[in-house]
Order: C-alpha cells, then sequence, then structure tokens
C-alpha cells in the first residue's frame, strides 16, 4: 500500500492511501473531539465535532469521512473550529433535556465529558424542551430520548455486529428519534436479541440497564474489539484478558 | 379604615414567604395570613419519568434535607418492586436518616433561632442574626456548626457526598458500611454527645426569659401527627401513623402509612402556593350546617419534633427517654404539649436520640453486612413511601403503569402539614403585640420567628428558594400603600 504526506498543523506526517483523517490524528495522539465515531463501527459523519480545517477548501471536512490526500494541509484546532465545536456540542444540549445531574451517565458521559473538555459552561441557545418519552418496555434496558444525540451508535452496532437491525432512525432533522424495528415498544420487538450492544455503545444515557440509579452506568467498549478481532484476524484469546 | 400589614420576605427560613396582616377599623388585628410565594412544580414535571429516577430527582427539591426525599422516594420505589429490602440496608438507611435529622435540627436551632434566642427578639436586626451570633457567643455558634457538621460528614460517609447523595434506592442501597468507616463515624460520637447536652442546659436554663413567648407563640390545641413503632415508640423511618387531640386521645393508633388517604385531604387557597392538608375525619366532623361537606381548617394538625414526642408513648434510648419525660410536664399530665415555642426544646431531643441511636446502630455486628440491595421489577402499579423528615411526616406517592414509568406523582411535604398551623400562630403572635395599629421592628420578628419555630422547609414544601432582605408593607382597606419600611 503506498504512502501519502500530508501537513498537519504544520508538521509533515506520512500515512498510508486509505486512511482516514482522524485514524492519522488519533495515531500521533492529535485530540480531536468525536462522538459519532467508535472504533469498529463504520464511519457516519453525523456529529461533526472532528471537522478540520483544510486549505484550498472554504468548507470544513469531518475528519472521520475524509481520506488522507497526497499533499493535504490540515489544521486541527484553529480558533475557527473551537468556536464551531463549542456550538455544536451547545446546540446538542439545547436539542433534548439533559440533565447531568440526575443521569444514570453522570461522570461516565462523552457528550459531558466532551463539553468539559471544551469549556463549554453554558448554552447560548434558547432550550426546545422537547417533550419525549422513555421506553421502559423491554424487560432489561430503557431508552430514553431525552438524552438521545442521534449518533446512530446504536443503529450501526445492531446492524452490523450483531446482524439484527432492530434499530433505526425515523423523522427528519430536529424531529428524528431513533426507532425499533417499525417504531413499536422496545418490549415487543421480535427482532432485538436483547444482546445490550446497543446499549454498551450510547455515548450518553440514552440507552441504560433497567434499575440502574444515578451516576451508576459505565459502559464497556471492548467487547467490539473482541468480535472484529476474531471475526477479521482470527484472534480468539488475549494474553493476561488484555 | 382597616389595614394590611405585609412582612415580605420572612427571613431565616429554607425558602420565601410573606406575611400579611390585616387591621380592622380600630387598628387591631383582623387576620393573619403566611403566604407561599413560589412554586416549583415537582409533582408535574416527573410525570413520563421512570420512578428509578425519582430518589435522584426528588432529592433536589431540597439541598438541607435531601436524605428525606431519598428514603421516602426509595420505600415509594420498593413497594413498586413489592420487595422487602434487605435488613442491613433498612438499618443502614436509618443510620442516614437519623443523621439527617441531627444536620438539620442543629442548623434550625443553632443557626436559624440562635440569633433570637441568644441574642433576644429586640436586639438590632444588624446584630440578630449567625455573624452576631459568632460575635457573641462564639462558643455556642461553633458548637452549632460542629454539631451539624457531625450529621453532614455521617450522610457523606455513608452515601459519598453530603448534599444529594445517590445512595439510597429502590431496593435498598449502594454501598455497605465498611468496617473503617464504623469506626470513623464512632470517633466523631462523643463531641456530638457534649454539644448536644450542652444545648439542651442552655434551652432549660433560657425558659425562665421566655416565658411570655411560650405562652405565646403558637399556643393552641390542635392535632399530632406522626409515625410511631408498631409498640409505640419514637419512630423516624417506618412504622405507623398515629394522630392524636389536644387532649391526648388517640384518634388513630396505627394506621399503616400507605392507607394514609383515608385520613388526610389537601385544601388549596388561592393565596399561597402552599397546599393544607388537613385530617378529614375532624374536617367532617366540623362540616357546618349541611352548607359545606367539610370544614377543613377544624383537621389542623402538626407535624414534626413537637407532634413526633406528643405521639409516641416512649422514645426508646435512656437519655431522650429521661428529657421525654421532662418534656411531658411542660403539658398537663396526659395531654400533649401544645405551645409551638417548644419546637425547639423537641428538636434538641430528638437530636439526643438520633445520636444515641446512631451509637447503638454501629454496635450491631450485621451493620457492616454486604448484601444491600435486592432486585425485582414492577409489581405493584402505586407506591406509597412514608417517612419522618427532620419537619414531620414525608409522603411520596407513585402511580406507574406496566413499565414502572410515573403516570401520577403525589408529594406531601411536612411544611405543608404545619401550614395551618402556622397561619395560627401568626395571627396568635400578631393579636398579642400588634395593638392599635402600631408595628415595631421588633415585633415583626417575633411574628418571623413564631414561623421559624415550624423549621418551615419552603422549598421543600412548594419547591422554591429565595433571598432574604425584609419588606413591610402597610396597605389600607382600598389596598393603597400607606407606609413602608425595608430591612437590608
Amino acid at each position: 500500500m503506498s504512502v501519502v504526506t500530508l501537513t498537519i498543523n504544520d508538521e509533515l506526517v506520512s500515512a498510508q492511501e486509505g486512511q482516514t483523517l482522524l485514524s492519522v490524528l488519533q495515531e500521533r495522539g492529535i485530540e480531536v473531539p468525536t462522538l459519532c465515531h467508535l472504533d469498529g463501527l463504520s464511519e457516519r459523519g453525523g456529529c461533526r465535532l472532528c471537522m478540520v480545517e483544510m486549505e484550498g477548501s472554504g468548507r470544513l471536512q469531518a475528519a472521520c469521512v475524509t481520506q488522507v490526500q497526497e499533499g493535504m494541509v490540515v489544521y486541527t484546532h484553529s480558533e475557527r473550529l473551537v468556536k464551531y465545536r463549542r456550538m455544536i456540542l451547545e446546540l446538542l444540549f439545547s436539542e433534548r433535556n439533559h440533565v447531568c445531574a440526575v443521569c444514570v451517565m453522570n461522570g461516565n458521559c462523552e457528550l459531558q465529558w466532551e463539553a468539559a473538555q471544551i469549556g463549554m459552561d453554558h448554552v447560548r441557545y434558547e432550550y426546545l424542551n422537547p417533550d419525549l418519552p422513555m421506553d421502559a418496555s423491554h424487560e432489561r434496558f430503557v431508552i430514553d430520548h431525552n438524552r438521545c444525540i442521534l449518533c446512530t451508535r446504536c443503529v450501526r452496532v445492531c446492524d452490523e455486529i450483531e446482524g439484527a437491525h432492530v434499530w433505526d432512525v425515523m423523522g427528519r432533522g430536529v424531529n428524528s428519534r431513533v426507532i425499533v424495528d417499525l417504531n413499536q415498544p422496545w418490549g415487543t420487538s421480535q427482532s432485538c436479541t436483547s444482546c445490550g450492544k446497543c446499549v454498551q455503545v450510547c455515548p450518553t444515557g440514552a440507552l441504560f440497564s433497567k434499575g440502574a440509579t444515578v451516576a451508576e452506568m459505565e459502559k464497556q467498549h471492548n467487547f467490539l474489539r473482541w468480535i472484529l478481532d476474531g471475526r477479521e484476524k482470527k484472534i480468539w484469546s488475549y494474553e493476561n484478558g488484555k | 379604615m382597616s389595614k394590611t400589614i405585609l412582612i415580605d420576605p420572612v427571613t431565616r427560613i429554607e425558602g420565601h414567604a410573606k406575611i400579611t396582616i390585616h387591621l380592622d377599623e380600630d387598628g387591631q388585628v383582623a387576620d393573619a395570613r403566611f403566604h407561599v410565594t413560589e412554586f416549583r412544580g415537582f409533582e408535574k414535571f416527573c410525570e413520563g419519568r421512570s420512578f428509578w429516577e425519582m430518589p435522584g430527582i426528588t432529592a433536589r427539591i431540597c439541598g438541607i434535607c435531601p436524605v428525606s426525599h431519598l428514603i421516602a422516594s426509595a420505600k415509594a420505589g420498593d413497594a413498586i418492586l413489592g420487595i422487602h429490602i434487605p435488613p442491613t440496608a433498612a438499618k443502614l438507611r436509618r443510620l442516614m436518616n437519623w443523621a439527617q435529622i441531627v444536620q438539620s435540627h442543629a442548623l434550625s436551632f443553632f443557626h436559624l433561632s440562635g440569633p433570637d434566642l441568644l441574642l433576644g427578639m429586640d436586639s438590632d436586626p444588624a446584630k440578630r442574626n449567625l455573624m452576631g451570633l459568632v460575635e457573641k457567643y462564639p462558643d455556642v455558634a461553633r458548637n452549632g456548626i460542629r454539631l451539624r457538621r457531625f450529621g453532614q460528614k455521617v450522610i457523606e460517609i455513608l452515601g459519598g457526598r453530603s448534599v444529594h447523595p445517590a445512595w439510597v434506592v429502590p431496593g435498598g442501597v449502594r454501598e455497605p458500611l465498611s468496617d473503617e468507616n464504623r469506626s470513623k463515624i464512632r470517633r466523631m460520637l462523643p463531641e456530638a454527645f457534649d454539644i448536644i447536652g450542652l444545648a439542651l442546659d442552655m434551652l432549660k436554663d433560657s425558659f425562665d426569659h421566655f416565658r411570655e413567648e411560650e405562652a405565646m407563640y403558637g399556643n393552641f390545641p390542635s392535632l399530632y401527627m406522626g409515625l410511631v413503632t408498631p409498640d409505640g415508640g419514637l419512630e423516624h423511618y417506618d412504622g405507623l401513623l398515629r394522630v392524636v387531640d389536644s387532649d391526648g386521645a388517640v384518634l388513630e393508633a396505627g394506621l399503616p402509612p400507605a392507607r394514609f388517604r383515608e385520613i388526610l385531604g389537601e385544601a388549596v387557597e388561592p393565596w399561597s402556593y402552599l397546599k393544607f392538608p388537613f385530617y378529614k375525619p375532624a374536617a367532617i366532623r366540623e362540616a357546618q350546617g349541611g352548607r359545606s361537606t367539610l370544614h377543613y381548617p377544624a383537621g389542623m394538625y402538626r407535624v414534626g419534633p413537637l407532634a413526633r414526642l406528643n405521639v409516641c408513648d416512649f422514645a426508646g434510648t435512656p437519655r431522650a427517654d429521661a428529657e421525654l419525660r421532662e418534656f411531658r410536664r411542660l403539658a398537663p399530665r396526659g395531654r400533649p404539649v401544645a405551645n409551638s415555642f417548644h419546637y425547639h426544646y423537641a428538636r434538641l431531643i430528638e437530636i439526643l436520640y438520633a445520636l444515641e441511636r446512631i451509637a447503638e446502630t454501629l454496635d450491631d455486628p450485621s451493620i457492616t453486612d454486604k448484601r444491600i440491595r435486592a432486585h425485582a421489577d414492577v409489581n405493584n402499579m402505586i407506591g406509597v413511601g412514608v417517612s419522618e423528615a427532620p419537619r414531620g411526616t414525608l409522603f411520596h406517592e407513585y402511580h406507574v403503569d406496566e413499565n414502572g414509568i410515573l403516570q401520577k406523582v403525589n408529594l406531601i411535604i411536612a411544611t405543608g402539614q404545619n401550614n395551618l398551623a402556622m397561619n395560627r400562630t401568626v395571627k396568635q403572635i400578631a393579636q398579642y403585640h400588634i395593638k392599635d395599629g402600631k408595628v415595631t421592628e421588633a415585633v415583626l420578628n417575633r411574628i418571623e420567628h413564631g414561623i421559624r419555630l415550624y423549621d418551615p422547609c419552603l422549598s421543600c414544601s412548594t419547591h422554591a428558594v429565595g433571598q432574604m432582605p425584609m419588606v413591610v408593607e402597610v396597605y389600607d382597606a382600598g389596598g393603597k400603600l400607606v407606609d413602608r419600611v425595608k430591612r437590608e
């Protein structure tokens, strides 16, 4: 595979052709925020937090869905980018009802963490305060649409890893919502295998185990690597469990 | 010309309120009202959420006594799950509830009422506050802070944090008590016992200075309600509802708290956001000449420390029982103590009782047991959780669907149940002190102190928060402002 050379934040970098820009940034320890991206799942490019500036292009590009190119000149933390990232986070918070203090994921939430990282201390936009339901009809899990940021990790993990494709998205724009099967109560789904993968990959407290109380949920992503290493690389065991 | 005097806001209480005093043509007090002016609406916005979340949400009703809401809410959750929680979990919850009573009562006695009791009702209002107390009686102020800290520390050790711990959950508690933490609490106990001993002596020594207040501050017949153990002892976590009347006759000996609807009603007045709970059987009896089916003020009852000591047969710990016997001597034999001024004394006795119970519970070998949480799914569609908060009996009633999503929430808060009595107290003090329409600063403070006796937590009872400078406005009969006194 051929090697391409590009410039990131004024530094020359070499990468393999076909690599995404995000993976190159992560390899080099350059931290850009992400929410819809999760190692092991297909990329969606939906949350736009990993946007970068590219010389010669007025448009900002999401690093997770941009392939590296020879001669690319990329900036990851310009003033403009930081401003937009914060704006995106504020819009996410204003769009639904995120109340960290009483959330099962308080302290472990990726949305909360990204907001804290970027120094988001308040939201400048008017809250929409939508009237959204919780669905607690599943025997083991609950979905609270108030905390969903529509990253579609649940949709992708269920389709790509579990192969059940229980989850999908309905509606458009701000009215979009993740749904089970043909938009029915989760507990009535015949395709759901109750594996819990969607719960584990959800970055916020939108999907959680029934009975969990404030700040009690912690999510594990390791299973994705174990499954994919087995499938793709035929690695079935890890030394010391790692 | 009749006038209205307005005290707005009332200070050194938890929350936001005002008082209006209505004068008649001769300048005598015709009526007085205690208005709660804030509204928060937890009952409504919790609908659609899961009952599992309710301890976390309802704890936010109050920063002073989040533990009470945690416990009542978790108990309502236990009822929905239809389980008996592990015995150690119940003991641990009790431990936290007693710690909560210590810290809240210490706050009320030392910090909120201490300035009135020690510096005097008539002292300079600029100094009649916690800072003035620190200046003149540094030891007392320090003791108050230390005692409150004891309670807060125990809550923190058990629940991981002192305000809004998420430790009490439907099914039990989240973390067991370690041996190390048990020792930590034990080491703090002797100082707490010393402080409460001093405080009791100090209050009892001061009774002679407050003969007038004792007689006039909320001294009237009423009913009293509180939880008691099945054998009639003082109870704060579980037990049965008991109601006694002003003669000491037992009207309800031991009603299972989940059946509270059979005896309690709630009335609403247009001038206050705080509801008026009342004892239904008495209100029905008083229905006047068939014109109404209820005369709810006749169902006035008091809750909280005074009521709890009035309804129980005994406390159940040696030192608290000795104090209780002394407390009973304040009233004619066999009758409850009717003076709300003695809420202060009752509060201190309860601190002593709680400390004794904490010491006793820590000695229980099973307190460090690791089995502390039961698991189940929705088994009942209605759950009622009742416990004794520092200010009185607290009811959480949840109606859920088969998935545990809340359809209806009803919270009856301790302070609300004292609403009728607080109004009555304000009127009594105003009538005694206000002659010919003359209102002095000291009189206003006395009226406020009448409210402070009940240590009302208005943020809990309506779910409000507030700031505290005071404005007094006097209105004539036409509602025109004729005088205005402002205290910064």
